[in-house]
């Protein structure tokens, strides 16, 4: 079981849900972040100061999934957050020790689903 | 309006009505109605401050608006009033009292027609001002913002509203020295908005800049929450003005009410228009936060004579406004690094100070001179900011000025109030 962790810019979420569905992958949870990379951030300007912005918006994705599962998730991810700019983001892929189904107590690959 | 003006009539027609019976109804409603805009000014003031705030630190602001507002108008019924309008003068034209507390009952004699030459009952009078006073003291709320603990500011705004505002107000509005040398000050530019801004200044100097404002040489942006909040408000605050200026003639006599809110309006327009030049050519963008200083600032400055200079004056004074309150917010902030998060010293002390000189300038009254405006400015000045400074200290060896470090981070509402004024909302934070 592995856990992917996906850091995309926040206007490729619809594309990237729509790939990952069109994969068949469903499940994920989705939360704000902020983050650098490559990009090295803006500049905005208040009341006559002007500052860097050097945290800039990002979502982050995190999806659970069996062993056979994780390149076709890889490649929708990718296929919906690509557009060739520095800023495109990350994917980390981690070993996952368990999953647990709550409702019903599965364990592993089979709480996976 | 008019039916409320013709049902008056009604009832009031116990004896006689005379035409001067009917002129009175009509000119105390006005100035009721001035008096409900001049109190819409403390909800314009609340929203924009918590605009302008970081979240962490709304409540607690929406709080002390909402507590000037009680102090203000009760001390200004305990003595203030009396204190400013004192009648005779005990010392010099300098200072004089007339007792504590209010007539008791609404139909004592001398409190109806006759009390102002049929402008407006003393009961009018009374809330008019003490309207007026409260919104002095709110401008110093939004320089302190962040970082003053809750009891130290409002021993202080008890202490400025109470006794200082008053004082120094009888000097001009109360028939004292100044008024006597000719001095003027239409709606106070200076009565109201500079010895507000003294306050501002003085209190911003003794607390010091917030946390991670100045870094090393580094000025910081600390940017405002809510930006729908802070224009919401400082429309609010135009609307207020209407009474603020239009009430200010003391009557409703139409040709000088239409008039004022004409030169009112414009010097507005003209501020935001100047100030958004001014913050465009400085930021390379247009910046709202600027654009809404413009508005207050042309409203300030056309405060001192909105009824007494021409159109194309007005304008005029508008868009000096509109200028200096950008220029200022910038030398302020980031060359002598005081931190005023709203822009009141700017707004309210500068801009102020120069609706009081354009009276000079620019007033079509020849026995208004720029020097004994000069003057006003100068003795008002030094006054206000040394009592202020004063107030300040004192509050500071007593009970002590600022929050702890811990909590300025954490967030006033939390330290302060223990409650937090977007409950659940997720508050993004950068850097």
């Amino acid at each position: 079981m592995k856990l992917v962790i996906a850091m995309i810019q926040p206007h490729k979420l619809t594309d990237v849900k729509q790939a990952l569905f069109d994969a068949d992958v469903h499940k994920m949870t989705v939360s704000t972040a902020v983050g650098a990379g490559e990009q090295k951030g803006y500049t905005e300007a208040y009341r006559g100061v002007i500052h860097t912005i050097n945290l800039l918006k990002k979502v982050k994705i995190e999806i659970a999934v069996n062993d056979d599962f994780v390149e076709r998730t890889v490649e929708a991810i990718i296929k919906g957050a690509r557009t060739g700019n520095i800023g495109d983001g990350k994917i980390f892929i981690l070993d996952l020790q368990d999953s647990i189904r709550i409702r019903t107590g599965e364990r592993g690959t089979a709480a996976i689903g | 309006m008019l039916f409320a003006v013709v049902a008056c009539m009604g009832t009031y027609a116990h004896a006689q009505t005379t035409p001067e019976d009917a002129v009175f109804v009509v000119n105390n409603v006005w100035m009721m109605v001035s008096t409900f805009l001049v109190f819409i000014m403390h909800l314009g003031f609340a929203t924009l401050e918590s605009g302008l705030v970081q979240a962490k630190n709304t409540v607690n602001i929406l709080f002390k608006n909402v507590l000037i507002v009680a102090i203000g108008l009760l001390t200004y019924a305990a003595w203030g009033f009396n204190l400013m309008y004192p009648g005779d003068f005990s010392i010099g034209q300098f200072l004089g009292f007339a007792g504590f507390g209010l007539s008791n009952t609404p139909d004592v004699a001398g409190t109806l027609i006759d009390y102002a030459d049929g402008g407006y009952s003393y009961w009018t009078d009374f809330l008019f001002q003490g309207m007026f006073a409260a919104t002095g003291a709110t401008i110093v709320s939004g320089a302190v913002a962040g970082r003053i603990r809750l009891p130290s500011f409002l021993v202080f705004t008890s202490v400025f509203v109470g006794f200082v505002y008053p004082w120094v107000g009888s000097w001009k509005w109360g028939g004292g020295w100044l008024d006597q040398m000719g001095f003027y000050d239409f709606a106070g530019s200076t009565l109201v908005h500079s010895v507000g801004g003294w306050g501002a200044l003085a209190g911003a100097l003794l607390l010091g800049p917030r946390l991670g404002k100045y870094i090393g040489n580094e000025v910081r942006a600390i940017p405002g929450s809510n930006m729908p909040l802070a224009t919401i408000g400082v429309f609010l605050l135009w609307l207020g003005w209407f009474g603020f200026n239009g009430g200010s003639v003391l009557s409703a006599d139409p040709g000088p009410v239409s008039f004022t809110l004409v030169t009112t309006c414009l010097a507005a327009a003209a501020g935001i228009l100047a100030a958004y030049l001014t913050s465009n050519f400085v930021q390379h963008k247009p910046d709202l936060s600027m654009s809404l200083n413009g508005a207050l600032a042309g409203l300030v400055g056309i405060t001192a004579g909105a009824d007494t200079v021409s159109i194309m004056s007005a304008v005029v004074i508008g868009l000096v406004a509109g200028v200096l309150v950008v220029l200022a917010v910038i030398t302020i902030d980031s060359r002598l690094k005081i931190d005023d998060p709203v822009g009141a010293i700017s707004v309210h002390l500068v801009c102020g100070i120069w609706g009081t000189l354009a009276v000079g300038i620019f007033s079509l009254n020849p026995e208004h001179s720029f020097v004994t405006q000069l003057i006003g400015v100068v003795v008002y000045g030094i006054v206000t900011f040394v009592l202020a400074l004063t107030i300040f200290t004192v509050v500071r060896a007593i009970m002590g000025l600022r929050v702890s470090e811990e909590e300025e981070l954490k967030g006033l509402d939390i330290g302060e109030h223990g409650m937090e004024a977007y409950s659940g909302f997720q508050i993004f934070v950068t850097d």
